[in-house]
C-alpha cells in the first residue's frame, strides 16, 4: 500500500514536469531552440492567475485564460525582441539570450510583485479521491494535470500532423531555407510556435502551483530545469516522450527518496538519466537523424 | 501595480541622484514617504533598496549627555523583509523610549538595507562607518553577518547583533556578540524541552541538507535527542530544486509512528509540510525553530494548518510581563502588527547597550577602539534583564546565555506554552 501511494505521488510529481515539458518540447521540436525562459514564463502565468482569484475575486476559469492570453502575447513578445534578431546567429548566442530573458522576468517579477512568498489558491479545491478505504487518496489537482496532459499531447499532435500550419511548422523544423523558397512564412510559423508554448506555460504554471502552493518569483526555475531533463530524457522534439520522460522522471525521483535516501534523490535522478542517455542518446522517444553528407 | 513600479523606478532614480551628489537629505526623506505604505512614521521600515535613511532626531546633547551613533544593515526588502524590518522597528522603539528619557546616554539611529545578500551587506556597513557609526547592531541575518562582522572586527567597532545566530558569525572575533541563541544551541534546547515537556517519545526530523542554518540545528537536535533518550525514528532531509513534494518524508515519519516531527527550517516549505501533511491526514505535533516565524504573516496561508504548531522562541508577544506588554502595546501603535521575536532581540539590544554604557560611562569624544574595549569588559561581565530573558549573560565568545520560551498557534496567534 505504500508503495502504492509513493508510485501515485511519484505520477502526480511527474505529471507536473510532463506538463511543463510538452512546452520546451514543442518549441525545442519546432524552432530548434532551448527556451530557458519557459520556467518562468510559468511563473508569470502563476502570478496572473493569484492576482486574477485574490485580488479581483474572478473565477478560477476566467483567472487560467487570463493568464494564458497574458503569456501568449508575452511569449510572442520576447520572441519578437529577444530572438528574433538571432534568427541567423549561432545557436549559442540564442541560448545565452534565453537565460538572460529568464533573469530578466524573475527580476521584473521581484520588482512588480516583491519576493514574499504567496499561497497559490487551488483551481481544482484540495481534496482527493480515494480508494481502499482511504488508504490511498489520488488528488484531484494530480488526475486534473495527468488529463490535461493527455488532451494537449492528442491535440499538438493532431495539430502538427493534420493542419497547414502544422505542416508549416514541420517544414520549418525541418530545413528553414527550404521551407521559406516553398512559400511558408518561417517567422510567422515560429511565432505560433512560442504563442502555443507560451498558453501551455501558463496552463502548466496554474496546476504547478495548484499542487504544491507556494509562489514566489523563482517559483518557475528549478520545475522548469527538471522538466527540461524531463524533455530531454523522452526525447526532446517529441511530444508523446515529453509526457513519458516527465511522468517517469517524477516517478524515479519519489521512489528514489522513498527506497535510497532522500540526500541521495536528485543524484539518483541525473545518474538514470545518464545512462538513459548512453544507451539511446536520442532519449527514450527520440528519432535518430542521420546527417546525409 | 503600475503605480509601485513607478515608485520603485522613482526611488532608485532618487538614491542614484543621491550617489551622485554625496547625500542630498531631501532626497532620502522624499523617497518614503512616497512609497505605497502607510506608516510613513517609520522610514527605516519602508525604505526601497539602496535609499538610507535616518531616525527622526535624536535631541540635541545637554551637559553631561553623549550621544551614540548605533548602526545596522538588514534586508528591509526582499524574501526575507519581515526580519529586519521587525529588527529596525523594534530597535526604533528602543531609540525613542531611551532620547525620550532625557538621561545621560542617547541614540541615533541608522538601518541600512542588505536585502539579505553579503555582497549589498558589506556596502551597507560601509555607508554606516561613512555616517560615522560608533557602536553596531551587526546583521538581522545569518549570511549578511558573516561577512560584515569580518569588517566590525577589522575596524574594533563593537556590534551586538539581535538574530544572526550561525556560530561563524562570532568564530574568532572578540568584539562581535549575539542577542539570540547560536544554532547549535537551538538545536539542544530544542531537544531538551521535548524531553522536559514530555512532548513525545518518538520524534521525526525533517530538514535542508544545503542549507548552514538548517544543518547545524538537526546535527544538535539529533545528538541532544540521543542523550535525553528520545527515539529519533524517522530523519529525512530536502534540497533546493527538491523542496515541493514532501509526501517521501512525511510518509516515512507516519510509518515510523512519529508523535512530533521537528521542522529546523524557514516557514516556506514548512507551510508546504502542513498542507500536504494534512491532506494525508498525518497529525502529529510540529515542532519548529525561530524561522518559523512569518509562517502566520504569509499572503493567502491558511492558518488552521499551522494550528498546534509548537517553536521554541525567547520572546512571548502575550506574556503578562510589564515592559513587553509595554512594548507590545507601542509596536502595534506604530507599525500596526504584532511584533515577533526578531522586533524584541533587537529592542533589548539597544537597552543592552545603554547598560554597558551607563556603566563604563565613555568620554564624548571617545575613539572606537577605546569603545570597543570598554564594551567588550562590560559585555563580558554584566547581566542583563530584557524581553526575551531574564538573567542573560554573554560569554567571551559573544554566544548569549538565557533561557527559551516554549510557544504554541493558536487560532492564529502565538500562545505561550508556559
Amino acid at each position: 500500500m505504500t508503495f502504492l501511494s509513493f508510485l501515485i505521488s511519484g505520477i502526480s510529481l511527474g505529471s507536473i514536469y510532463a506538463i511543463i515539458a510538452l512546452g520546451y518540447t514543442m518549441v525545442y521540436g519546432i524552432a530548434k531552440m532551448l527556451n530557458f525562459a519557459h520556467g518562468d514564463v510559468i511563473m508569470v502565468g502563476a502570478y496572473i492567475c493569484f492576482y486574477a482569484m485574490s485580488s479581483f475575486g474572478l473565477p478560477p476559469v476566467v483567472g487560467i485564460l487570463l493568464a494564458v492570453v497574458a503569456c501568449t502575447v508575452l511569449g510572442m513578445v520576447i520572441e519578437r525582441l529577444a530572438y528574433k534578431p538571432l534568427r541567423m546567429a549561432p545557436s549559442l548566442a540564442v541560448l545565452i539570450t534565453a537565460i538572460g530573458v529568464s533573469y530578466f522576468l524573475q527580476n521584473s517579477a521581484q520588482l512588480l510583485w516583491s519576493t514574499n512568498p504567496k499561497v497559490f489558491p487551488s483551481v481544482v479545491g484540495n481534496d482527493g479521491l480515494k480508494l481502499f478505504g482511504g488508504e490511498l487518496s489520488i488528488s484531484y489537482v494530480t488526475i486534473t494535470t495527468i488529463l490535461t496532459c493527455l488532451v494537449i499531447m492528442v491535440v499538438l499532435v493532431s495539430f502538427t500532423n493534420h493542419t497547414r500550419m502544422g505542416k508549416a511548422m514541420r517544414a520549418c523544423s525541418e530545413d528553414k531555407g527550404a521551407a521559406e523558397l516553398m512559400g511558408i512564412n518561417v517567422d510567422t510559423t515560429i511565432s505560433v510556435t512560442f504563442a502555443i508554448g507560451s498558453a501551455l506555460a501558463a496552463v502548466a504554471g496554474v496546476l504547478l502551483c495548484s499542487a504544491y502552493p507556494m509562489l514566489v518569483p523563482t517559483t518557475g526555475s528549478m520545475p522548469g530545469i527538471k522538466a527540461f531533463t524531463a524533455a530531454v530524457f523522452g526525447g526532446i522534439g517529441s511530444i508523446p516522450g515529453a509526457l513519458l520522460g516527465g511522468l517517469l522522471l517524477g516517478i524515479i525521483e519519489i521512489f528514489a527518496k522513498a527506497y535510497i535516501s532522500t540526500q541521495m534523490s536528485d543524484a539518483v535522478v541525473f545518474a538514470v538519466l545518464i545512462v538513459v542517455l548512453l544507451v539511446k542518446p536520442t532519449g527514450l522517444l527520440g528519432k535518430t537523424i542521420r546527417e546525409k553528407v | 501595480m503600475k503605480k509601485k513600479l513607478v515608485c520603485l523606478l522613482t526611488a532608485f532614480a532618487l538614491a542614484a541622484g543621491m550617489a551622485a551628489c554625496g547625500g542630498n537629505s531631501d532626497a532620502g526623506s522624499s523617497a518614503p514617504s512616497e512609497s505605497s505604505q502607510p506608516e510613513s512614521s517609520a522610514p527605516e521600515a519602508d525604505a526601497p533598496a539602496g535609499t538610507p535613511t535616518e531616525s527622526e532626531s535624536a535631541p540635541a546633547p545637554a551637559a553631561g549627555q553623549v550621544t551614540f551613533k548605533l548602526g545596522g544593515t538588514g534586508p528591509l526588502t526582499g524574501a526575507a523583509a519581515i526580519y529586519g524590518t521587525a529588527a529596525a522597528n523594534g530597535a526604533q522603539i528602543a531609540v525613542d523610549e531611551i532620547n525620550a528619557e532625557n538621561g545621560s546616554i542617547l541614540f541615533e539611529l541608522k538601518y541600512e538595507d542588505d536585502v539579505h545578500d553579503p555582497e549589498k551587506a558589506v556596502n551597507a556597513y560601509n555607508a554606516l562607518k561613512d555616517w560615522g557609526m560608533q557602536l553596531s547592531l551587526g546583521s538581522v541575518t545569518s549570511k549578511p553577518a558573516e561577512a560584515t562582522s569580518t569588517m566590525n572586527n577589522e575596524d574594533r567597532i563593537f556590534a551586538l547583533t539581535p538574530s544572526a545566530s550561525s556560530t561563524a558569525v562570532t568564530e574568532g572575533k572578540d568584539n562581535f556578540f549575539q542577542m539570540c541563541f547560536m544554532d547549535p544551541n537551538q538545536g539542544s534546547a530544542s531537544a531538551q524541552y521535548i524531553a522536559d515537556k514530555k512532548l513525545a517519545a518518538k520524534v521525526a526530523v525533517i530538514w535542508k541538507n544545503d542549507d548552514v542554518y538548517s544543518k547545524g540545528i538537526h546535527d544538535t537536535f539529533t545528538a541532544k535527542a540521543g542523550e535525553l533518550g528520545l527515539e529519533v525514528v524517522s530523519d529525512t532531509t530536502f534540497a533546493d530544486g527538491n523542496d515541493t513534494d514532501f509526501s517521501v518524508q512525511i510518509t516515512d515519519a507516519k510509518n515510523n509512528g512519529a508523535e512530533l516531527v521537528f521542522l529546523p527550517m524557514y516557514y516556506q516549505p514548512a507551510s508546504l509540510i502542513f498542507a500536504q501533511a494534512s491532506a494525508m491526514g498525518y497529525a502529529p505535533k510540529f515542532f519548529g525553530v525561530d524561522g518559523m516565524d512569518g509562517i502566520l504573516t504569509m499572503e493567502g496561508f491558511d492558518v488552521s494548518l499551522a494550528e498546534g504548531v509548537m517553536l521554541l522562541t525567547p520572546f512571548n508577544a502575550d506574556s503578562d510581563d510589564e515592559r513587553t506588554k509595554n512594548f507590545v502595546a507601542k509596536y502595534q501603535e506604530k507599525f500596526g502588527e504584532i511584533p515577533n521575536q526578531f522586533a524584541a532581540d533587537a529592542y533589548d539590544c539597544v537597552y543592552a547597550f545603554k547598560q554597558a554604557l551607563e556603566a563604563a560611562a565613555p568620554a564624548a569624544d571617545v575613539s572606537n577602539e577605546d569603545l570597543c574595549a570598554a564594551m567588550i569588559a562590560q559585555f563580558t561581565s554584566m547581566t542583563f534583564n530584557g524581553l526575551t530573558g531574564e538573567n542573560v549573560t554573554w560569554d567571551a565568545s559573544g554566544a548569549v546565555s538565557k533561557s527559551p520560551k516554549g510557544m504554541i498557534i493558536q487560532s492564529g496567534a502565538y500562545v505561550g506554552l508556559d
